[in-house]
């Protein structure tokens, strides 16, 4: 019960990656790289201030502003200078393995018994509870895992609602029409260039804000720890796509928080079934190469199939 | 309204020499003016388009909008002074966007673009009047993806686009070349409807002899670059489909004995 807890507790916070990466990969079709260095980045600067003593709020919300400044990078190196986006990915990404070294000073930083969004939850919620351990139909659960799980409810609750709001703009319908149609979007006076900075920004922001919250919740911030971001991130997205199968907005963004919470249960669950955890990144790989493809066969094969009942037909 | 003066562009091709795409070429348009474009392929009238839209930087000379000099601007800051319609239907709708959605973009062209809802219920009372006033029925539509709409709905939308903030300039790039004609008619109609109706002064490039005879109150032709022939007021009135393509048929049996001409050169003397 602890595992699938966590499960989802992980699954809430790193939905937040999920919505990062719908944003780069749906709305504006880039494939965004950077966000393997920006998720550790975001929990390199907020676990190293946290240490330090700062208010983990502040912390947090410093993680998430170098997130957004890293995926701005990217998006400088992609409009102003013509680099390839996969390869302004790539440049920002290794560059930020240095530069999470230098925030950290070293390649692991644990947060132990510093004061923590986290804990600050739970002190919050022993307020009001005062056992040691909640009953939720009939099981028996650490206050500490249950306060996490809200916590991560709420940040992904508001950051969905922000987006959806957010989405529904002047500035954010701009943003969709960017990516939807640059010919378009220009001739009505946007500068196609500056909204995909801005644009790759918020998403690499929402990133790093899922690894500082990561950080948070498991208690240190690792170097190695965004290795796989960009395929788990997809992998979120797409299952959240198979799951609401809608094109709305508002459902969409559902399906983003649902698909890395899905995502997250299933990883638990391989794992508990036995799985190698040195297979996972293997497999998680291999999942979203399945996911992409599938689309594309299907409609070869139903075009195939209705050409046959054509010619049965005829 | 309109100002071009001594415009030059060239194109570099992958081998050999530049091609010059726009030679020295020096236009005035009026206040209010509908002029239609015609001209071989190859001619510069795209490029002619396109160096007013900004969407291609010239090489020299100046383009000024009424009044101002933006030869240096950049396609979106032009936006503020222009409306464009694209020769592909697909180019001047968000296709993931709604009916609504798009227009709302297009109400705002050229403004700053903040936090405020896209779709407050005042916009979208206005989006539905200027909608029904296309007389198409798609003011039942407002919430439907535009890219499910067909081409010639999707034009007339973008027409609509274009002028929903008055433009000082409304550029149509060969709009209705990729549209059935029963279509293409109506877009014609829209087109001369709400040019009419907001005076606006008009830019329209076409491949259809027909339109450049029937619409408009001035026609250039345009061969290699430069302005051929420049017809307007009672001239241009006059001016019949079957006399245009006659002068174009001309232009293009010049052309290829100027290439077999070349031709024999080549095989003479290299």
């Amino acid at each position: 019960m602890t595992l699938m807890l966590s499960a989802w507790t992980i699954g809430l916070i790193l939905s937040l990656l999920s919505l990062g990466t719908y944003i780069s990969f749906r709305v504006f079709h880039f494939p965004d790289i950077t966000v393997d260095g920006s998720l550790t980045l975001g929990a390199a600067a907020a676990a190293i201030m946290i240490v330090k003593g700062h208010n983990p709020l502040v912390a947090t919300a410093v993680g998430a502003l170098a997130g957004a400044l890293a995926g701005a990078t990217t998006g400088v190196l992609n409009t102003r200078f013509g680099i390839n986006k996969l390869l302004a990915g790539i440049l920002t990404m290794t560059a930020l393995y240095s530069i999470n070294l230098h925030v950290m000073g070293k390649s692991n930083v644990p947060l132990l018994s510093s004061k923590s969004l986290i804990t600050m939850a739970e002190s919050s919620m022993s307020r009001v509870v005062s056992r040691e351990t909640i009953s939720i139909a009939g099981w028996e659960i650490a206050r500490r895992d249950f306060s996490s799980l809200l916590f991560a409810l709420f940040c992904a609750a508001v950051i969905g609602l922000v987006m959806y709001w957010f989405f529904r703009t002047n500035a954010g319908s701009a943003m969709r029409a960017t990516g939807d149609n640059e010919q378009m979007i220009r001739a009505l006076g946007v500068s196609v260039e500056n909204m995909t900075i801005i644009g790759v920004a918020l998403s690499n922001g929402l990133v790093a804000l899922a690894g500082a919250l990561l950080a948070q919740y498991q208690g240190f911030a690792d170097v190695q720890m965004g290795i796989g971001t960009v395929v788990w991130g997809l992998a979120s997205v797409i299952i959240g796509e198979a799951l609401v199968a809608s094109d709305s907005l508002g459902f969409t963004i559902i399906g983003a928080i649902m698909g890395s919470v899905l995502f997250r249960l299933m990883v638990a669950i391989a794992l508990r079934w036995g799985l190698d955890p040195n297979d996972l990144k293997l497999i998680t790989a291999a999942f979203v190469f399945v996911a992409l493809i599938v689309p594309t066969f299907a409609k070869r094969w139903t075009a195939r199939r209705r050409m046959a009942s054509y010619a049965r037909a005829a | 309204m309109l100002e071009l003066h001594n415009v030059v562009k060239h194109f570099t091709a992958e081998a050999g020499r530049p091609v010059l795409a726009l030679d020295h070429l020096t236009l005035r348009a009026e206040e209010g003016s509908f002029i239609t474009v015609i001209g071989t392929n190859g001619s510069g009238k795209s490029t002619l388009q396109g160096a007013i839209a900004g969407s291609i930087p010239v090489d020299s000379g100046t383009i000024r909008i009424a009044g101002v000099d933006v030869t240096r601007w950049p396609e979106h800051r032009r936006a503020s002074m222009i409306g464009r319609v694209f020769q592909n239907p697909f180019s001047g709708t968000a296709p993931n966007l709604t009916v609504a959605e798009n227009l709302a973009l297009a109400a705002r062209r050229g403004q700053s673009r903040r936090l405020g809802w896209v779709l407050g219920r005042r916009t979208r009372e206005q989006m539905r009047d200027r909608v029904a006033g296309l007389g198409m029925g798609l003011e039942s539509r407002l919430d439907t993806a535009i890219g499910l709409l067909s081409g010639g709905q999707r034009q007339a939308l973008t027409l609509l686009m274009a002028t929903l903030v008055r433009p000082k300039l409304l550029l149509l790039d060969e709009h209705t070349a990729a549209l059935d004609p029963k279509s293409a008619d109506q877009v014609v109609r829209l087109t001369r409807q709400i040019v009419e109706r907001e005076r606006l002064t008009t830019f329209m490039v076409t491949h259809s002899m027909h339109q450049a005879a029937t619409v408009g109150d001035r026609l250039l032709m345009m061969h290699q670059g430069g302005i051929i022939m420049d017809c307007e007021g009672a001239a241009k009135r006059r001016l019949r489909a079957d006399e245009l393509l006659r002068r174009f048929e001309d232009l293009r049996r010049r052309e290829l004995l100027d290439e077999g001409a070349a031709e024999l050169i080549r095989v003479a003397y290299v």
